[in-house]
C-alpha cells in the first residue's frame, strides 16, 4: 500500500514490535495488550513537565490496576528514565510480578503511597475485574483506593492529579477531585493531540533525513 | 532387509549390560544375536555377511521417547505418523510414545488400534501409544484403560488437559494398579495458570505478557505425589520445569513413593529469555523458566531424581505459530534436536554417557515395561549409531518433522545420529 505510518492498537502484547520487524513503514504503538502505551506516557510526561517545570526529583504515585495497565508500564519506564521517583499503589492482586525490580516502590495503602507526592496518576479500573477474583467489589475498592479530597490532602499542596481517561467517576477518583484545581486531566487531553502530532512529525523528518 | 549383519569397531554403550567399550554386534532376522566386547576375538565373517563399520562411532540401544505428539489422527497439517516417526529415526529414536490429545482423543481401543495399524503401514519406528486417563480428556470419567492397555497402550495421561479433579486423579491412580502401568501427569493447576503464556516474573511484566507462576506446576506435583502415596498407584511426572517440582520429587523418592519423572531438553538448555522477542517458537507449556530452575533440573538429572529425558515433541504448522504470542499454540518440535542438546550434559560433566543413554533409552523402557532400551541378545535390533564429534547447525527447514517450530534454530550442536536401525531397516542419516 506504500503507507508511511502504521498506527496500531492491539489486544495482544508485542504485535507492534513484531510488525516493526517486517514493515518498512514507521510503526506507532497506540497500545498493545498489557504491554505499553508510549504516546500516552509521552503526553503524561509532557503535562507533568508543563505544570512542574521538570520531572527529575519528583515523586509520582500511580494508583490502581497496574497489572493490566499499559499506561502504567510506559509511564514507569519514562518517568524513571527522567529521574522521577515512582510509587505504585494498589491491591497485591493488581500489582504485577517482579515490578519492584524496575526500580519502583510498591504500596498497598493509598495513604502511605500518596504521602508527599508531587504527581498522582489514577488509572481506569476495568469494572469487569471484580468477579474475576481481583477485587471483591467496586464498593470495597472505593473504600481502599479511590482518590478522594480527604486523601489528596496527604500529598503535597501543589500536587497535580492525572488520569488517562475515560474516568469512572466515583470509582478510581471522585468528581470533586477530578474537577478540582489540582486536576490537569483536561490539559492531558489537549496535550495528547500535540504530542501525537509531534510523533508523526518527527518520524517524517527522520525519514527525509535518512 | 538384511538377514544377517555385523556392526564392528564401534564404541558400544549399553547400560542394561554395563557395557561401555569397543565391540561388535551380530544381528540376525531383526534381532540381536550376540554382543561381543572383547576386541581381540573378532568373528570371522564370511563374505555373505554384511559388515557395518562403526570405527570412531558410538553404538547405542535405540532411543525411546516417552512423550511425543504425533498429531494423527486429526491434526495431519501439523504432523503425521509417517513424518513424526521419520523425525524420530533421524533423531536416533526407535520407539516413541504418542500422547492421546489427537482428534478423536485416544481414549478407546479403536483409536489405539487405528494408530498402531497406521504405524504398521506407514511408520518407520515403533509406536507405544499413551491412552487418555479420562474420556475425551475431559477430566470427568475414567477412560477404558484396560481395553486400551490390551490394544497396546503402555501408560495413561491427559497430557495438556491436566486432571484438575483430585478425586478423579485418585481413582485413576488406584484403577491403574490393576495392570500396573503409570499415570503420566502433566502437572499444572489450570486455575492458577489462568491462561498465562510464559513464566511469571520480571520478564513477563516487561513484555506485558501474562505469567504462569512456578507454583502452578509445583502444587500439582505435590498433589499427585500425595495421591500416589494414598493409592499406591504409579505416578510419572511429565516435563519437569521447576526447582520446586524437583524438590518435591526428590523428597517423594526418598520416602519410597512410586514416582518417576522426566524433563525435556528445552528445560535444561534455555530460559524464559528465549521469548524476549515474542518468539512464539519458544512458547511451550510448561513455560521456559529461570537459571535457578535449569540448575535444579541438571542436579536432578545427575542425582537420579529425574529418570528420563523426553522430547515432548509438539509440532505445529508454521502459520499457527505466526500469531500473536498470547494466541499462538504451545510446543517445540523436539525429536531432531534432543540428542545434540542432551549431549551437552555429557560435555558439561553432568551426566556420563552411560547415564545419558539410560535416561533416553533404558529408563523410559523400564518405566513403561517395554522390552526396549537394550542390546541384550534376543532383543529387537533397535540401534542408534552416533558420530559424537560431528557438529551440525540446527536448520528447521531440514527437519523430517513437519513441525519447524524450534527455538534452537541456528544453534551448532555436537553429536549426531548417522545411522538408525529399526524394524529390520537400516536408515543412513545424511
Ligand atoms: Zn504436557
Amino acid at each position: 500500500m506504500g503507507a508511511d505510518f502504521v498506527v496500531i492498537r492491539h489486544a495482544s502484547a508485542g504485535v507492534p514490535y513484531c510488525l516493526s520487524k517486517i514493515l518498512k513503514a514507521s510503526v506507532i504503538n497506540a497500545g498493545d495488550g498489557a504491554n505499553e502505551h508510549p504516546t500516552q506516557a509521552l503526553l503524561d510526561m509532557f503535562t507533568i513537565k508543563s505544570s512542574k517545570g521538570g520531572i527529575e526529583g519528583l515523586t509520582v504515585a500511580i494508583i490502581g490496576d497496574i497489572a493490566h495497565s499499559r499506561v502504567a508500564r510506559s509511564n514507569i519506564y519514562g518517568l524513571i528514565k527522567l529521574g522521577a521517583k515512582v510509587r505504585l499503589i494498589g491491591p497485591p492482586t493488581l500489582i504485577p510480578s517482579g515490578i519492584k525490580e524496575f526500580g519502583v516502590e510498591v504500596f498497598n495503602s493509598i495513604e502511605d503511597g500518596i504521602h508527599d507526592a508531587d504527581v498522582i496518576i489514577t488509572l481506569r479500573l476495568q469494572l469487569e475485574r471484580q468477579g474475576k477474583g481481583f477485587l471483591p467489589s467496586v464498593n470495597e475498592y472505593f473504600h481502599l483506593y479511590t482518590l478522594t479530597s480527604r486523601r489528596l490532602k496527604l500529598a503535597k499542596d501543589d500536587v497535580i492529579v492525572m488520569h488517562p481517561g475515560p474516568l469512572n467517576r466515583g470509582v478510581e477518583i471522585t468528581s470533586k477531585v477530578a474537577d478540582s484545581s489540582h486536576s490537569v486531566i483536561l490539559e492531558q487531553v489537549t496535550n495528547g493531540i500535540a504530542v501525537r502530532m509531534a510523533v508523526l512529525y518527527l518520524l517524517t523528518g527522520a525519514r527525509e533525513n535518512a | 532387509m538384511l538377514k544377517q549383519f555385523f556392526i564392528k569397531n564401534g564404541h558400544i554403550v549399553d547400560p542394561s549390560q554395563g557395557i561401555n567399550s569397543t565391540g561388535e554386534i551380530f544381528i540376525e532376522n531383526g534381532k540381536i544375536k550376540s554382543v561381543k566386547v572383547s576386541k581381540s576375538q573378532s568373528v570371522k565373517d564370511s563374505d555373505t555377511k554384511k559388515v557395518i563399520d562403526a570405527e570412531g562411532l558410538y553404538v547405542f540401544p535405540g532411543f525411546v521417547d516417552m512423550h511425543t505428539h504425533l498429531r494423527e489422527p486429526g491434526f495431519q497439517h501439523k504432523e503425521t505418523i509417517r513424518t513424526g516417526t521419520l523425525a524420530a529415526i533421524k533423531g536416533g529414536f526407535t520407539s516413541v510414545c504418542p500422547m492421546p490429545n489427537t482428534n478423536p482423543v485416544n481414549d478407546n481401543e479403536a483409536v489405539t488400534e487405528f494408530i498402531l495399524r497406521k504405524n504398521y503401514s506407514e511408520g518407520s519406528c515403533y509406536i507405544f501409544p499413551i491412552g487418555a486417563v479420562t474420556k475425551g480428556q475431559r477430566g470427568e470419567e475414567l477412560a477404558e484403560m484396560w481395553m486400551m492397555k490390551k490394544a497396546g497402550c503402555v501408560a495413561f495421561s491427559d497430557d495438556g488437559m491436566p486432571v484438575m479433579n483430585s478425586l478423579i486423579m485418585r481413582r485413576a491412580l488406584g484403577y491403574s494398579k490393576i495392570f500396573d502401568v503409570p499415570i503420566i501427569s502433566h502437572c499444572e493447576d489450570i486455575n492458577l495458570s489462568d491462561k498465562g503464556v510464559m513464566n511469571e516474573g520480571k520478564l513477563s511484566t516487561l513484555l506485558g505478557l501474562k505469567g504462569v507462576p512456578c507454583a502452578s506446576e509445583d502444587i500439582m506435583v505435590a498433589r499427585d505425589i500425595m495421591l500416589s502415596e494414598l493409592t499406591g498407584g504409579r505416578l510419572h511426572i511429565a516435563h519437569v520445569s521447576t526447582k520446586g517440582s524437583v524438590r518435591l520429587i526428590r523428597d517423594a523418592k526418598e520416602r519410597g513413593i512410586r514416582v518417576t519423572a522426566e524433563t525435556c531438553p528445552h528445560y535444561f538448555s534455555i530460559t524464559e529469555a528465549a521469548v524476549k522477542d515474542y518468539n512464539t517458537n519458544a512458547k511451550v507449556n510448561p513455560p521456559l523458566r529461570r537459571d535457578e530452575d535449569i540448575e535444579a533440573i541438571k542436579e536432578a538429572l545427575k542425582d537420579g531424581t529425574i529418570d528420563v529425558i523426553a522430547t515432548d515433541h509438539a509440532p505445529h504448522h508454521t502459520d499457527e505459530k505466526m500469531l500473536e504470542f498470547d494466541r499462538a499454540p504451545s510446543g517445540i518440535s523436539g525429536l531432531e534436536t534432543a540428542l545434540g542438546l542432551s549431549l551437552r550434559l555429557v560435555e558439561e560433566g553432568i551426566l556420563t554417557i552411560e547415564g545419558l543413554i539410560g535416561k533416553i533409552s533404558l529408563n523410559p523402557s523400564k518405566i513403561l515395561g517395554l522390552e526396549k532400551g537394550t542390546l541384550k541378545a534376543g532383543a529387537d535390533a533397535d540401534i542408534t549409531i552416533v558420530d559424537m564429534k560431528k557438529e551440525h547447525k540446527v536448520e528447521a527447514e531440514r527437519f523430517e518433522s513437519m513441525g519447524k517450530n524450534t527455538p534452537f534454530e541456528g544453534w551448532v550442536l555436537k553429536g549426531r545420529t548417522v545411522m538408525t536401525i529399526c524394524k529390520g531397516n537400516i536408515f543412513e542419516i545424511s
